[in-house]
Parts: structure tokens; sequence; C-alpha cells
């Protein structure tokens, strides 16, 4: 543990660097840029800017890169909750509670909630990588096929039956998202699927453009039938909010905690942010006691996705240091650089490349306070946007969209695609189907079936094998319990009933 | 994309500022690029394609070899099928360079979608990718004889062999494995080539037959254990790469009994109906990347066998690789039109 504190302060000494510190600051600043703008993620901003940190030091260069992911990941929540665009995949379950906020006039708070909430998140993930490394990335080890699914399960598991919609109606939401995931190639038998021989289907429907659409084109066509304005005008501008929004966020110290944890595991089995967020804020919803207003504007619905989310985006970095395998697509693209700067990721990088690591580490630090600090400063600025007349602000919202539906794979059809599930969204909202499930399967349901299909191979089809080991077993009986938990709960409650009476 | 056209520049002018640039020597090209070229990589970020993509990318900038800039780009749908139909549509552009792998052979013959690589302009081999047999350190096989003896023995379906893909060329090894030791193993598809060997090291598979970069570094801290190279020769390199042992210590399958050579291409190409001049002007660039130290770093690395080739060399190495790729398909079955 000295050990680790010692190795840490010298870390310190190698990122406080007057250089470092302002590449420290500049990587931030373009990574909420960066995560603002929807379909340009962390991973293509990294890629976009790798080259140029050839020419630095290897300590230099990940820092400012990382910060740039920081950066992201604090981004990634300010068009969720200013006009419900995820600009980020983990964004998504931010918009649940934020954009109702922003909706009524909450808009500082909720966004200073989340920034404060991401940090939070980042901070208890990096502890976690200083002093448990070695033993966490054991962990992740355990993690086959059968206990993938298994985490997918519980995501599904923990998400189900939390709407207000009748249950008919999740389903099918559900299934459709089912039926998106499945276009495309065929890990399993390496076949086209579902692509009726349009060749131009076979990168199949891409989450991020499925987003923008649902989520961004369809609230602006809502909005144009309901008189062009942003019912978030009246949003007031005063820096006191954050102060105040300080106050009532230790009252949530439970959901954050449990929301560090969630994410924390998924960062590094690595089940990645996106799970972690919708996990998340599932589970708050169960556990919390305002859970029934959950979706109308809670603070709590804002701070357990993006505490996951981003505790999960941080561990996500501890497997690629340690093992070599990225725990999401930023991170793969973080570990072609380590290589191209002569360093080799994997369990000797902490032996032989102290300096960088701790570096790394200690930048983890002081990146995310350059972050929050960047970002709380502009709380006022950014709920200012939302006085500007919707007739402004919705071509440029549509611009951005199109821009980040582009940039996902560099194709025209997917501009096609997007304002197809902006009708779509718009459609769903106006016969009251729920979009959340739907999103969800289109995330995660290539990834189950990868993961079940594989795990099926493993045990020639013996569907126990999801009971075999303790921990596969653990996390599939926890996903059954909260799957059945309000019918449970009902019959309990039943046969207390007559005792009461 | 602009914004990265804007770095790039101020990269250039920055490195020029500098006097970084190491001036070539003036070969009287007739062509060069006039704007910024797409290079575009059928897979995913993160492969061994995508680092090596970005690699040259990085090395063209460090070194100034090229006036214009070079943009990876990933067009992994469908397989890489969608980075080919892009190169293959894009007719008379020669600012589009293509990386591959053996999916330009795999891909077509395995999903039916309409291209072939003699539909693209060739331009270069820049290296073959070896594949090595690996289990897991505490395992009791040291040698590939006694694994595939232990598979035999236990039967069919009993031993898991994990790869990146399916009906691609890690598949396709483990099936020519299976003919040669008369063997069955249970192949299970996973995405990319570092989740094979974390896999592996959590032992939820028993083998693999990763690329000697996807592995190495899980080697060297010793969780994984290398049996054979899929190659008629043993790799080159003399120079330790554990505390015992060095590529040039791992026997060749044939050593071991399973006469099985594969190398998988790490190639370019451009699109159709390319010049010469412009063919020319991207084989004298990979030329000058195959000089710079950053290159031949990242060769040792990942263990490659650095053969260069292009012109009508090169052609015929395809034609070669085709009709073995063609028959090693048929003979497993993983022809989507028979």
């Amino acid at each position: 543990m000295f050990e680790d504190l010692n190795a840490l302060f010298h870390g310190f000494s190698v990122a406080l660097t007057p250089l470092n510190l302002l590449l420290m600051f500049v990587g931030v600043t373009l990574g909420v840029i960066i995560g603002v703008l929807p379909g340009l993620g962390g991973a293509n901003g990294i890629a976009i800017l790798l080259p140029l940190t050839f020419t630095m030091p290897p300590t230099s260069a990940i820092i400012m890169l990382s910060c740039i992911y920081w950066g992201a990941l604090f981004g990634g929540a300010i068009t969720s909750i200013l006009f419900n665009i995820p600009g980020e995949p983990w964004s998504v379950a931010t918009t649940f509670d934020g954009y109702p906020m922003a909706q009524a006039g909450r808009a500082g708070e909720a966004l200073t909630g989340a920034f404060t909430s991401s940090f939070i998140g980042a901070f208890f993930a990096v502890v976690m990588i200083t002093f448990l490394a070695p033993l966490v990335a054991r962990f992740a080890l355990q993690f086959g096929p059968p206990e993938f699914f298994a985490v997918y399960f519980l995501t599904f598991c923990s998400f189900i039956g939390m709407g207000k919609e009748p249950p008919f109606k999740i389903m099918a939401a559900m299934m459709l998202g089912f039926a998106l995931a499945a276009v495309g190639i065929d890990t399993v038998t390496g076949q086209l699927r579902l692509i009726f021989g349009w060749y131009e289907l076979m990168r199949g429907f891409d989450f991020l453009i499925a987003v923008i659409g649902l989520f961004g084109i369809g609230e602006i066509l809502l909005s144009m039938e309901e008189g062009l304005t942003f019912s978030g005008k009246s949003a007031k501008i005063d820096p006191k909010i954050v102060i105040q929004t300080w106050k009532k966020l230790p009252q949530y110290w439970v959901t954050s905690l449990r929301s560090c944890l969630i994410g924390c595991w998924l960062g590094i089995t690595p089940g990645g942010a996106t799970p972690a967020s919708f996990m998340s804020y599932g589970v708050a919803k169960r556990m919390s006691k305002d859970g029934a207003k959950f979706g109308t504007g809670q603070l709590e619905g804002v701070v357990a996705p993006e505490t996951a989310a981003h505790a999960a985006g941080t561990s996500a970095l501890l497997p690629m240091l340690a093992l070599g395998i990225p725990g999401s697509p930023t991170a793969a693209v973080l570990l072609g650089g380590l290589l191209i700067w002569g360093l080799q990721p994997g369990p000797l990088l902490f032996i032989e490349q102290k300096d960088f690591v701790w570096g790394l580490i200690a930048s983890m630090y002081l990146g995310n306070i350059a972050g929050l600090i960047i970002v709380i400063t502009c709380v006022p600025l950014f709920a200012a946007i939302l006085r500007i007349p919707f007739s402004i602000i919705a071509p440029v919202i549509i611009v951005i969209c199109a821009i980040g539906a582009y940039t996902v794979h560099n194709a025209m059809l997917d501009i096609w695609f997007m304002l197809l599930f902006g009708v779509l969204g718009y459609v769903f909202k106006k016969l009251a189907y729920p979009l959340a499930p739907l999103v969800l399967a289109l995330v995660l349901g290539d990834r189950a079936e990868d993961a079940f299909r594989q795990s099926m191979l493993m045990s020639q089809g013996d569907v126990r094998i999801f009971f075999s080991k303790g921990l596969v077993g653990g996390i599939m009986g926890l996903s059954l319990l909260l799957l059945f938990w309000p019918v449970m709960a009902k019959t309990l409650a039943r046969m207390r009933s007559p005792k009461a009476a | 994309m602009r914004i990265q056209h804007a770095l790039s520049y101020g990269a250039m002018a920055l490195l020029g500022a500098f006097g970084l640039s190491i001036t070539a020597p003036a070969t009287a090209a007739a062509w060069e690029p006039t704007k910024p070229v797409e290079f575009v990589i059928p897979a995913g970020t993160g492969g061994g394609a995508d680092q090596m993509a970005r690699l040259i990318q990085g090395v063209v900038v460090k070194h100034n070899l090229m006036k214009q800039s070079l943009i990876p780009i990933n067009k992994s749908g469908g397989a890489g099928a969608e980075g080919f139909l892009d190169v293959k549509g894009a007719k008379g552009e020669p600012h589009k360079i293509i990386i591959t792998l053996s999916n330009t052979f795999t891909t077509p013959l395995a999903t039916g979608v309409p291209f072939n690589w003699k539909e693209l302009t060739p331009v270069a081999m820049l290296a073959l990718d070896q594949f090595v047999l690996w289990v897991n350190a505490e395992s009791p096989y040291k040698t590939a004889k006694e694994y595939l003896d232990a598979v035999k023995k236990a039967g069919p379906n009993k031993f898991k062999m994990g790869g990146t893909g399916s009906k691609q060329e890690d598949q396709i090894i483990t099936v020519a494995i299976e003919k040669a030791a008369g063997v069955k193993f249970t192949y299970i598809p996973f995405k990319g080539g570092g989740d094979v060997a974390t896999q592996l090291v959590g032992k939820h598979i028993d083998s693999s037959v990763n690329n000697p970069i996807e592995a190495v570094a899980q080697w060297r801290a010793g969780s994984l254990r290398a049996l054979c190279v899929f190659d008629d020769t043993r790799m080159p390199y003399k120079e330790k790469v554990t505390t015992t042992m060095s590529w040039n210590d791992i026997p060749t399958c044939k050593e071991a009994g399973v006469p099985i050579d594969y190398v998988m291409l790490r190639g370019i190409f451009t699109t159709p109906g390319a010049t010469k001049e412009q063919v020319d002007f991207y084989v004298n660039l990979f030329r000058k990347v195959r000089e710079t130290p950053e290159w031949k770093d990242f060769m040792e690395k990942g263990a490659f066998n650095q053969s260069f080739m292009a012109g009508p060399d090169y052609v015929k190495w395809l034609g070669n690789a085709e009709t073995l790729h063609y028959g090693l398909m048929k003979e497993a079955g993983f022809l989507a039109k028979p």
C-alpha cells in the first residue's frame, strides 16, 4: 500500500509539469466538444488526434489523450439534458430524468448533478485502480462467455418492468430492438443476415444513428408540432445553482455508492459504460423510495447513470493497462497508441514502465479535477443555450445530428436512416410506446446473442452452463430475482394482508 | 473530418518549422496526391490491421514522407466487405488505399458479397503475419504433439479452440489442424484477437491460434505458452522475448508433426483503374515507411515475416493465395456458393 502511495506521488511529479498541465486543459476542452457532438465519440476523437501525439513524449501524449476521454465522458451529458440528444451512448439513460428536469426549468441543477456525479464515479474508479489494480485485473479473467451473457441478462432484467407502459408495449419495443441489432454479419456463423441482398445494410444499424434519430430528431418533430418552443426556455441562469445542487447531492449517497460499484464492475469485465449506465438507472429506480417518480425529472435519476458511466469509463482503462485488453472502443484506440509509442501493454507494463503508468494514473486524478472545474464553471453558459429561440436552435441541432450520423461510418445512407429513426421516435411517442427498451435491446442485443451462442457452443447446447459455476450462477440468480421481484413482492404482500385485516 | 485535416496540416507546419523533416531523395515521381489520402481499414479499431494502419499514419507524419496527410477510416461492416466495396466503387479516385488481411479472400467466399481482389489495383505486400498455437501456461502440455495427443484421446468436441471471427483465417487453420492430426475441436468465434488471448488466459478456452502481436503481452507475462508456429521455417527473431525464449525458439508445426503452413497478408491495394505512376508513388511511399525505425521496431515486436513485394511478383503471390484459400475453404465446407 505504501509502495503504491510512493509510486503515486512520483506519478504526480511526472504529471505536474507546465506542459502536461496545459495539455490536460486542452485535452479536456477538446473532449467536451467531442462529447457534445453526437457521433463524433471519444474513440473517433482520439483516433483523429492520435498522430499529433507521436512527436510528444509518451507520458504527455497519453495524458492529453486520456483527458480527451474524460472530457468526452463529461460532455456526453450536456446535449442529453438540454435537448434529449445523447452525445454518447452511455448518456442515453441520463436523458430519462435529465431532459424532464430541463423542461421544468431545472437544467442548471441537472447539469451540475450530472457533472458532479461523473466526477465522483471517476474518482472512485481511480482510487480503485491505484490500490487494487493487480487484484481487480485477475477478477476480470474470470469472465468467459457464460459470465458475459449473465451480465447482459442482468442488465435486461434490472430494466424490465420499470416503465409505466403496459408490458406488451415494452416487449414490442424490445423485440424491434433485437431485430434491428441482428442485421449485418453474424459473428458465430460468419454469414450476412437480414440484409435482403442490399449490401449497404451489411454494417448493421449502428446504435448511435438510432439514438440520434429516435431521441434528437424525434424530439424536434414533437416540438414542431407543439408550437415551435422549447419548454425549457424559462431556465433561470444563476451561478448559485451549483452550490444549491451540491447541498442536495449528499442525500443520494447510497445511490452514488451503488452506482460506483456497478460502474467499476462493468468497466473492468469489460461490459462497458453503456450497460453500466442502464443497469445503474434500473437498479436505482427499484431501490429508491422515489422510484415511482423516476422519469419525471428526479435528480437521483441523473446521478445514478452518470456516476456509473464515468466509473465504468475510467475503470475500463484498467484491463487495458494490466491485461492488454481494451474495455471500450476508446481504450482500444489508446491501446494502438501505446504500441506506436513503443510501449507494450500487458501485465508487465506496471513493472517496466513505472513512470508512464503512474504518470497516467496521477493524470486521471488531475484530469478529472480539471474537467470538473471546466464544466462546472460553464453550467450557466450551457443552460443559457436553452434561451435561444427554437427556430434558430432546431436547424443547428438537425445539422449537428446529421454530421454525427455521417461520422459514425462516413456513409450518407446513415443520415437517411437517422431521419427514418426520427419518424419512428415520433410515432413511438405519439402511440405511447417506450423508446428505452428498444435502445437497450439494440445496443446489447448482438453482444448478448454472441455471448449466449458462444456459451451454447462451449456446453454443446446445455443450458445448465449458466448455473455451473458460482460466479455465473450468482449473477443469473440475481437477475431472475430482479425479474420476478414485482410478482414476488405482490404475493408476499397478499400473504401478509390477511393477518393485518 | 474537417477538424482533422486542419490539425494534420497544423502538425505538418509545426514539424516543418522545427526543421524535423527528412528530405527524401528527389525521385522524379510523375504523380503525387493533391489532397489527403483516405486509408481504409476493413476491420475494427484496435485489431492487427488497425494497429498497422495507424502506425503507418504516424510514421508518415513524423518523417514527413508525404505532402498530403493519410487518414485512416475503419469500414469493418460485413467482415470487412464494407471497406472493399467502398474501394471497388471509387474507380478513378487515386486518393484512396486499403490495408488488407485474409478477409480479402475469405469474406467474398464465405458471404457471397460480390468483390474480388482482382477488381482492385494491387500496390504492395508490406509483411506477412504469422500464426502460433497457444495454450495456457498452467496446462500440462509442453509440445504441440502432447497437446494434440490429449485432444485426440479426449474425443471429439471436448477441447475448445477460440479464434477471431467465423469462416476466417483462425477457423481455417483450426480445420487444417483437425484434418492433419485427426482430431475435432469445438471452435468458438470471438470478435477480436485480444478477446481470444484473454479468454485463453482465463481458461475459458483450451487453445488459440493468435497472431504473435495479439498474444505477446500474455506470453511475456508467463500466462501463455507457445507450442508451434504455422510456417515452414521458424521466425527469425532471436532476441529473448520472455525470460527464457525468443520467437526463434518456437518450433514450426511441421517439426511437431503437423505440417501446416499459413501466413496472412498485410498488403496494400488502391482503387480500380489507378495508373502506373499512381501505384509507383504508393510503392515508393511504403518502401520509405519500411526504412523507418518505428516500422522495424513494430515488425520485431509482432514477429512479422518482413517479405516485401510489388508489381508482378505481388500479383502472382495474390493469385496463389486466392487458390489456396479457395481450396482450404472448399474442403472445410465454408463456401457460400459451392
